[in-house]
């Protein structure tokens, strides 16, 4: 216990040490801090921000914060003024409140400067990531890392012969990533309760987490898909009857009823990680994630190499959409070594850079990158990920987002989770919420 | 009163001795002694008290700077006392702090009964069922959500093990219905000890001649029990239930790390709540108003608290 | 035949100690699994049914130090011979070790906060203890209630003016700031604990000091203090305890520079989902001062945990 407790320490020190040593000094060296959610693209960009410290002399600190803890510690953070993050990459809904409380600093003149065109990346990510007042080319942020929710599915069991034949008598048609989310209910519960080699397996794990925005980042790509609206898109703030429509009431029931016949058991509250961790360990037949996790899932020993296929969130009856993750790189307002910050993010829109970003497991938003005519065969997942990117749509990016969101998320998990009231009501709920928080901030 | 110790000793030692005890140095020196601390207590918690109350009138939020703040008078004290929300909170917080007590108390107390029977080695014991207690109760709660996993936890194994149930057919931590009891489970798991220690603590202080003089009036074991044991023990139980009670209803961390609170709002309690208004919407008016009437209800538990506690200590 | 009321009979404490021994495993099995899972490797911890006998493995707590990342294909290819032992053992999963974690920060935090804390309470708490004990202080028992009512507070309520208060003099996420803090919630145990403590000391001794020319300071520092030594040294070990576990404040008001381990272990995930060795490594990193503290607080534990109001 002891022996081995004392080498671990050992072992952080050197390592610690060998950090230290290898940074290069030079006059106006800085530490930079950059913080972001603790996640595998997060790790890669470790290792990648090695180029800059060698090119800058700058040293690069990090901080990493889970996702269920990661709104709340860095706005946190951001609120009370904080000086632990010269760098920000942060989610895209906090554009709002970081550009209008002046948290961020504003990057148009940077850009101009450096000759940064937003033009050159991927356009929803611009308007995802970098924009407030949305479609305005006020920038906040330089888009850093796009994401978007998609599919994963075991590719080796949808191929078993008996299976496959199994499901063609069942429901007539081949078993394979499905292309309605009618058809992914359909595959979910083929596989519910299934015994496959000796182990209980599931339909699929799906986004319920309550304390942060893990359901809410899932039930609107059902939502979406059968017709909700954020608001009558010709009146601003107007939600009656957009938010709770019947089609929107019918999204929400389909995605408890998926919840409810399709997902294993005690995954009430579950996000990234604990639908990851389903999927690797074989319980899960399809999982519900944002690609970042892509590149892990190849390279993971058991569900890795071929066994594991991506299609994009499904259609539905009242449209084709998918759930926009990613973030932009800002530069925090209450740092005191900006200009070493804004080096980086100049550092960072490379597209050597990017590119490097994209084979160490980085979404890259560069359209240079993307648009390469060898980037959809790069990687299995590749077209998957370009094909979700064209259908996005993101939650409110409101400065009052925060209200918003945890409004949402206890509406909808008390309803699918904990089975409260009817799909309608939550929704109604949800409008009275949201009317609140808009004539609080005198929207409406 | 240890001042009129001073007094005895001044009145009993030749004048010049008298004068350095009685003498403005002592003033001096209790004013030096006593100050630093009501200074640093008012800074960090009665001003902070004044501030929210003030902030519980208007509809500040910390993170709309650029926000005019407006008084908005009693409004968003109507709007808690109003919110159905709340009261479930409350609710939740009500389940949660009985059941703890009544586990805690049933089983501390029979654990104090059959320490207190002087087995060889009962010391070791206690100081071992103690350690829980003294843990950090999120790094400790963190862990239980791994104990409590379906299938793979050591909860769910062992209950199954025990009762023939599958070990992944339920989720404590999961189900509407289970979620409120993963929680006291735990709370119970960490504190009983501390019941159990003043109960113990209780019966030590009881003396042996009480008995004695019982058993020569052949009063059975069971009638010793109900009109000796419980009535001495009975002060120091209150205390622990007192100190239980006001724990647990300030109980934040374990339930953060446990359940945060779902699903749905089962395992809402009030501070969770509150750091939910407070920290992740940011309605710090609104908040404060949530905290002001927290306090005012703390602080009605505590002079009962600090009354009981005054009267075990004159025991 | 000898025969005494109150001992209980040989078969009665044969009984009652296997019920108590009984419920000291069972509640020991959590703090167990903790320990034993820092040893796992990540399949084994993972396991069903839960593994009870496994190999070993110090994977947790390299996973604790370290951050990883992926190793790229070209990266693997070109790896140098001799390699330290930490690096091979993440690179047999295909990770590789890009720096140290934040860990080892983390925990000197709260070495840090939990020492600094520890040392003003006490001064400050040990002078206001002799005061009230000693001295004629006006509203003393409004004080001392007031003084104790301060720790009735719900933490999350108190949370919301000192985070306007910290951060208008800049002392979110500081060291200093947390400190302050800590000694400000803690004064309350250490005036309660040690005015009890001071209390039980004949004030005799004094007495007999200030006859012998001592000046009332002197009598404090060379009589009092070290008569109460022992007491003030087991207060100081319970304000030691509550700031090392403290976790409502942390999670409030620290987010980096100085966060203590609480709110950090609960955060620390591997690659992919959480990290449960690495989890449990650190918990038991954090468990382990705390538990060889509590043995050896045994004879005093009562006293700090109700405030002085029950005494052994």
């Amino acid at each position: 216990m002891r022996h081995n407790f004392m080498k671990s320490v050992a072992a952080a020190g050197m390592l610690a040490g060998a950090v230290a040593v290898s940074s290069t000094s030079s006059a106006q060296a800085e530490d930079l801090t950059l913080c972001w959610a603790a996640w595998d693209p997060a790790n890669a960009l470790v290792e990648l921000s090695k180029d800059f410290e060698a090119k800058s002399g700058h040293k690069m600190k990090f901080e990493f914060v889970p996702w269920p803890n990661f709104a709340d510690r860095m706005l946190n953070e951001l609120n009370s003024g904080g000086k632990l993050c010269d760098l920000m990459i942060g989610d895209s809904q906090w554009i709002g409140g970081s550009a209008e409380n002046g948290h961020y600093v504003k990057l148009n003149d940077f850009f101009k400067k450096e000759g940064i065109d937003m033009a050159d990346f991927i356009p929803a990510t611009v308007t995802g990531y970098a924009e407030w007042p949305k479609g305005t080319p006020n920038y906040w942020a330089l888009p850093a890392f796009g994401d978007v929710v998609g599919w994963t599915y075991r590719k080796d069991w949808f191929a078993r012969p008996e299976l496959q034949a199994e499901f063609k008598q069942k429901y007539g048609r081949d078993l394979d990533a499905p292309k309605s989310l009618e058809e992914l209910k359909q595959v979910a519960e083929f596989f519910q309760g299934r015994e496959i080699d000796g182990k209980k397996v599931y339909g699929a794990s799906i986004y319920t987490e309550r304390g942060s925005e893990g359901i809410t980042m899932g039930v609107t790509n059902a939502l979406y898909n059968y017709g909700f609206q954020y608001g009558n898109p010709d009146k601003p703030y107007e939600l009656e009857g957009f938010v709770n429509s019947e089609q929107a009431a019918k999204g929400l029931e389909f995605y408890k009823s998926l919840y409810d016949c399709c997902t294993p058991p005690g995954s009430s509250d579950w996000y990234m990680s604990e639908n990851i961790d389903a999927y690797k360990s074989g319980q899960v037949a399809m999982q519900m994630n944002f690609a970042f996790i892509w590149p892990g899932v190849e390279a993971d020993p058991n569900v890795g190499g071929g066994k594991s296929g991506y299609f994009p969130n499904p259609a539905g009856p009242g449209g084709h959409f998918a759930q926009l993750g990613g973030q932009g790189i800002s530069v925090v307002a209450y740092s005191d070594k900006q200009d070493a910050a804004l080096e980086y993010i100049k550092w960072f829109a490379q597209p050597e850079v990017q590119q490097k970003w994209w084979k160490a497991g980085g979404y890259s938003a560069l359209r240079a990158v993307v648009e390469d005519p060898g980037f959809a065969t790069s990687q299995p997942y590749a077209q998957t990920f370009l094909d979700s990117m064209a259908i996005v749509k993101d939650f409110w990016a409101e400065p009052s987002y925060a209200s918003l969101l945890l409004a949402m998320q206890s509406r909808v998990h008390n309803y699918v989770v904990a089975g409260q009231g009817t799909a309608k009501e939550a929704l109604d709920g949800l409008v009275k919420d949201w009317d609140e928080v808009f004539e609080d901030e005198g929207k409406k | 009163m240890p001042d009129t110790a001073i007094e005895r000793a001044a009145r009993s030692t030749p004048p010049a001795v008298a004068n350095r005890l009685k003498g403005l140095s002592d003033r001096g020196l209790a004013m030096l002694f006593v100050a630093p601390t009501i200074v640093l207590l008012l800074a960090i918690n009665i001003f902070p008290l004044i501030w929210t109350i003030y902030l519980s009138f208007t509809n500040y939020r910390v993170n709309r700077p650029n926000r005019d703040v407006d008084f908005v008078g009693l409004r968003n004290y109507e709007r808690i006392l109003n919110d159905a929300d709340i009261w479930l909170t409350m609710q939740a917080t009500a389940h949660f702090l009985i059941w703890t007590i009544v586990l805690q108390v049933l089983i501390g107390f029979t654990l104090a009964y059959l320490i207190n029977k002087k087995f060889k080695g009962n010391d070791l014991w206690t100081t071992i069922i103690v350690l829980p207690m003294m843990l950090s109760p999120a790094v400790v709660g963190n862990f239980w959500t791994f104990l409590y996993q379906p299938q793979i936890g050591l909860f769910n194994y062992v209950v199954g093990f025990l009762t023939g149930a599958d070990p992944s057919s339920f989720s404590m931590i999961g189900e509407v219905s289970l979620a409120p009891w993963s929680i006291i489970i735990v709370d119970t798991w960490m504190w009983t000890p501390f019941v159990m220690l003043i109960c113990l603590a209780g019966l030590r202080s009881i003396p042996d001649s009480i008995y004695e003089a019982a058993e020569c009036d052949r009063a059975s074991k069971w009638r010793q029990f109900w009109t000796i044991t419980i009535p001495m023990v009975l002060p120091f139980l209150m205390l622990a239930v007192l100190f239980r009670g006001i724990e647990n209803f300030k109980m934040f961390d374990l339930v953060v790390q446990l359940t945060g609170g779902g699903p749905g709002s089962t395992t809402e309690l009030t501070s969770v709540n509150l750091k939910r208004e407070a920290f992740e919407k940011w309605r710090t008016g609104y908040a404060s108003a949530y905290a002001v009437i927290l306090f005012v209800t703390i602080f009605g538990l505590a002079s009962i608290y600090v009354k009981a506690l005054n009267k075990v200590k004159e025991r | 035949m000898s025969f005494s009321v109150t001992e209980a009979s040989s078969r009665q404490k044969w009984f009652a100690g296997i019920l108590v021994v009984g419920y000291a495993l069972i509640t020991m099995l959590p703090l167990f699994w903790i320990i034993a899972t820092g040893f796992k490797s990540s399949p084994d911890a993972i396991a069903y049914p839960p593994k009870i006998v496994f190999e070993p493995t110090v994977e947790g707590y390299v996973n604790l130090f370290t951050t990883q990342t992926r190793l790229s294909s070209d990266a693997a290819v070109s790896a140098p011979q001799d390699l330290p032992w930490y690096e091979n053992l993440v690179r047999k999963k295909g990770m590789t070790i890009v720096g140290p974690s934040r860990f080892s920060e983390r925990f000197f935090n709260s070495v840090i906060i939990g020492f600094g804390s520890t040392f003003f309470a006490i001064v400050l708490g040990t002078a206001a203890a002799y005061a009230f004990s000693r001295f004629k202080v006006p509203l003393k028992d409004d004080l001392l209630f007031f003084i104790l009512s301060t720790r009735m507070m719900p933490p999350i309520a108190v949370a919301i003016p000192i985070f306007l208060m910290f951060r208008y003099l800049g002392l979110n996420d500081t060291h200093a700031g947390m400190i302050l803090l800590y000694t400000a919630v803690n004064l309350s145990l250490s005036v309660w604990l040690i005015n009890g403590f001071i209390d039980e000391i004949p004030i005799e001794y004094e007495e007999a000091a200030l006859i012998d020319g001592y000046t009332r300071f002197q009598a404090f520092y060379k009589v009092v203090l070290p008569q109460a030594a022992t007491g003030i040294a087991s207060t100081a070990i319970f304000c030691l305890i509550f700031a090392w576990n403290e976790y409502a404040f942390a999670v409030l008001l620290t987010s980096g520079t100085a966060q203590t381990a609480p709110p950090f272990i609960p955060t620390i995930i591997g690659v992919g989902g959480q990290d449960w060795p690495a989890v449990a490594a650190g918990a038991t990193l954090f468990l382990l001062p705390v538990m060889v503290f509590t043995i050896l607080l045994r004879k005093h534990l009562l006293r700090g945990i109700t405030f002085g109001a029950v005494r052994k």
